[in-house]
């Protein structure tokens, strides 16, 4: 059986993530001598196969329960009551959670956005996507669970996912005639590509806005010295669908009616580099689209548009393969997601050198965003003036937006860039906004007085993420949260990131709570400066962006729950001493402590 | 500082949760510990056997974490006297080893060494009032009082004490050089 799976992913050791998915799918865990076995099979060190079982949330060495639950955590999923479902769930099922029941039956954990949140809360029941959960559906799912009712006889209206795109620009509106770019692309030696795509002004979409032709370009050139598109040099194409921003659902949508531009911007941008493979790392949470995204392809080799000598061009071979993330936020990183395509933990590499210059396998590999090779499929086809019609000098085209939170009407808004916040905020019917969280919790936090703001790589650059917040909401407890998802996120390769998140994690909670005093402000900033300073990558140089962005446009919200005390534990310090008199029975003076001294 | 030019320094010094090394190292000043006493004076410490701290103490050293509740009224005391009070050495800054019992239970912690273990005669749990309640976790001290500086090292070493000290004595913000406190 352990072939059998090993096989079907080629044997690579770059596979063994892959094959560790499979494994964990047949046994609902990864068994200590399937870790011995696969290191032998795929010669590698057991110890390697132990860190990349460690590291992926949807891998585990204990065993989950037949129907594993994950509740999506996102703070969008909070603010409809999500917490209180998932306990509600544990308690009808005598559960505890994070943990799997006695009789293996049923296992409830939480989880990081899932990329649902705006028809949540939402929830992973054996990968399958469960939406719009509520009270009654709980009470259903119990029974369901209790009774190991199969998936497929649960209804079918709760794993219903809607694309709610409210509204369709440049890349939604409409549909690409399949090969109709890669046709133009043929007709074109590599450098028209680049200036094409260069005086289109595309730049990345996951939110850096890196100009996409450059990057296209320098993986073509290689590096210094290098013959520019050197046929003897492997080179790589690879599409970023780990979405994993919380808030963020635009790239599910693409990927469900728009797969087929997707392709084929993939496929052009082969064309133009000289790539012969290519990838598409496919956030374990979206596992629910591979099917239809295998389909995809399927139909593209029918059509001769992918495979050997596409479109009947001799030599002009190229291919595309699929891999799936396992719960780690870091993966979207690009050099972690390479890394974990390679079969690794996903932590991100030094830079430079650079992917484009060392990549998949230290080859030349080109990594951009969904939307990026979705709106290159098309900038291609209708030509650069196409797209310079919409938005600014600085940022060309429309960007896909993600809405969530507090608004009549959320959803996918493929906006031109250029437009304001205030724009949005009245076409998603948010009526009394507090604060709008752009680009994620990486992200800028908006207040009031900042939503005449322009959405653009000139002012406020987004990887789509809009999560939208009313006047009744807490912004200390928006923060406190976001905090948590990066301290839970961190990869732990650096100390200032893995220890600082979880130190911002606990100063928020102390404040949170009501246990702050000015010292620990001033202590929480300090902090923030350090981790943000030296941080090994992007997530530890934003996590404190959540906390320093609320602190200075709300610090009303940060001093009204602070003790006027000079210092306060962040803890109960009496019932720290509770277990000690339990177990001797004591009740004297000494046997209690006050909580400010 | 000006009246630390006219006057002693005075000096606190103590071990909550810590194995007396960093105190030790402090002593590794060697002859220069002369000198010190030519600008200081201790207060409550191991050195002098004080038991309490006087009115007004300018500098608490600080070694080891909290692991009981004695150790939270000795710090206490040290933050109502001291102007300055210092964590010294990993287990004042981090919990240090004694915080490794926080991976265990306290109740499985007090079990094992007063009722199961292997040759325990007459097995009770000690409840004498004269003896200090443990915590559940061993805490930094930073988590229950403000500390104003921090001494890092297991144990910090002699030329830490001393930089430290006579920073103070020239009345200059301590600082510490890299070196000494580079470990690797």
């Amino acid at each position: 059986m352990l072939c059998e799976i090993v096989d079907r992913h080629g044997g690579q050791a770059t596979s063994l993530l892959q094959i560790l998915i499979d494994v964990q799918m047949r046994f609902r865990h990864v068994p200590p001598r399937i870790m011995t076995a696969l290191a032998g099979m795929l010669h590698l060190p057991r110890t390697q196969v132990e860190a990349v079982v460690e590291f992926y949330r949807f891998l585990s060495v204990t065993s989950v329960g037949r129907f594993d639950v994950r509740f999506s955590d996102s703070v969008t999923d909070h603010l409809l009551g999500s917490r209180d479902l998932a306990a509600r769930l544990c308690q009808r099922l005598g559960v505890k959670l994070g943990e799997t029941r006695v009789d293996d039956a049923v296992s409830i954990h939480l989880t990081s956005c899932t990329g649902l949140s705006d028809q949540g809360p939402a929830a992973l029941v054996n990968g399958h996507v469960l939406t719009r959960l509520d009270g009654d559906r709980i009470v259903q799912m119990a029974d369901f669970i209790d009774q190991g009712m199969d998936l497929d006889t649960w209804p079918k209206n709760w794993f219903k996912v809607e694309d709610q795109v409210q509204l369709a620009g440049l890349l939604l509106e409409g549909e690409l005639p399949l090969g109709a770019s890669l046709e133009r692309a043929l007709t074109l030696h590599p450098a028209d590509i680049f200036s094409e795509i260069d005086r289109s002004g595309l730049r990345g979409r996951g939110g850096a806005g890196f100009k996409t032709a450059a990057k296209w370009r320098f993986c073509y050139e290689g590096e210094e010295g290098a013959v520019p598109g050197d046929p003897t040099i492997a080179r790589y194409v690879v599409c970023n669908a780990d979405e994993g921003e919380p808030g963020t659902f635009k790239d599910r949508v693409l990927l469900s009616r728009n797969a087929q531009d997707v392709f084929e911007g993939m496929t052009v941008c082969a064309k133009a580099i000289g790539a012969q493979h290519g990838f598409i790392y496919l956030r374990g949470e979206y596992r629910y689209l591979l099917d239809s995204l295998l389909r995809g392809l399927k139909v593209r080799r029918l059509r001769g548009l992918l495979g050997r000598n596409i479109l009947g061009v001799e030599g002009f071979d190229f291919d595309i393969e699929i891999h799936l993330g396992a719960g780690a936020y870091i993966c979207g990183e690009e050099s972690a997601l390479i890394e974990s395509l390679e079969g690794k933990p996903g932590h991100p590499r030094n830079r430079p050198p650079y992917p484009v210059t060392h990549g998949y396998l230290g080859q030349p590999t080109v990594v951009n965003n969904v939307e990026t090779f979705a709106a290159a499929a098309r900038i291609m086809a209708y030509g650069a003036d196409w797209f310079l019609s919409v938005g600014t000098p600085e940022s060309s085209g429309t960007k896909i937006l993600s809405v969530s939170g507090d608004c009549e009407r959320p959803g996918i808004y493929e906006v031109p860039f250029g437009s304001p916040v205030s724009d949005l905020l009245r076409r998603c019917g948010a009526d009394d906004p507090m604060g709008v969280q752009v680009g994620g919790p990486s992200g800028t936090f908006i207040g009031p007085d900042e939503f005449e703001r322009i959405l653009g790589f000139e002012d406020l650059p987004t990887g789509g993420s809009m999560m939208v917040f009313s006047q009744a909401r807490d912004v200390v407890a928006i923060a406190r949260s976001f905090t948590h998802f990066f301290a839970h996120e961190s990869c732990g390769f650096c100390t200032p990131c893995r220890v600082g998140t979880s130190l911002l994690g606990q100063l928020i909670d102390k404040i949170a709570e009501g246990h702050g005093t000015p010292h620990d402000l001033i202590e929480m900033t300090q902090l923030a400066a350090i981790v943000k300073n030296t941080s090994h990558c992007g997530l530890g140089q934003t996590a404190a962006h959540p906390l320093m962005q609320t602190l200075e446009r709300f610090p009303e919200r940060y001093q009204e729950r602070l003790k006027t005390l000079f210092f306060e534990p962040g803890f109960d310090l009496d019932g720290a001493l509770e277990v000690s008199r339990q177990m001797t029975g004591r009740e004297d003076a000494h046997a209690h402590l006050t909580q400010s001294g | 500082m000006t009246d630390l030019m006219t006057h002693k320094i005075r000096i606190a010094t103590t071990s909550l949760a810590g194995c007396f090394g960093c105190h030790m190292s402090f002593l590794d000043i060697d002859e220069r510990f002369f000198t010190l006493c030519e600008h200081v004076v201790f207060d409550r410490s191991p050195f002098t056997d004080i038991k309490h701290l006087g009115e007004h103490v300018d500098v608490g050293l600080i070694e080891g974490g909290l692991c009981n509740a004695e150790n939270v009224s000795t710090l206490r005391e040290f933050r109502d006297h001291v102007k300055i009070l210092v964590a010294v050495g990993a287990c004042a800054i981090n919990g240090g080893i004694p915080a490794m019992r926080n991976h265990i239970p306290l109740k499985e912690c007090l079990e094992e060494s007063y009722l199961v273990a292997v040759g325990i005669d007459s097995p009770q749990i000690p409840n004498d009032p004269e003896l200090p309640l443990l915590l559940d976790r061993v805490r930094p001290i930073h988590e229950v009082v403000k500390v104003d500086y921090f001494l890092p090292g297991c144990p910090p070493s002699a030329e830490v004490f001393w930089t430290f000290l006579t920073d103070l004595m020239a009345g200059r913000e301590p600082q510490i050089p890299e070196a000494q406190i580079h470990f690797d």
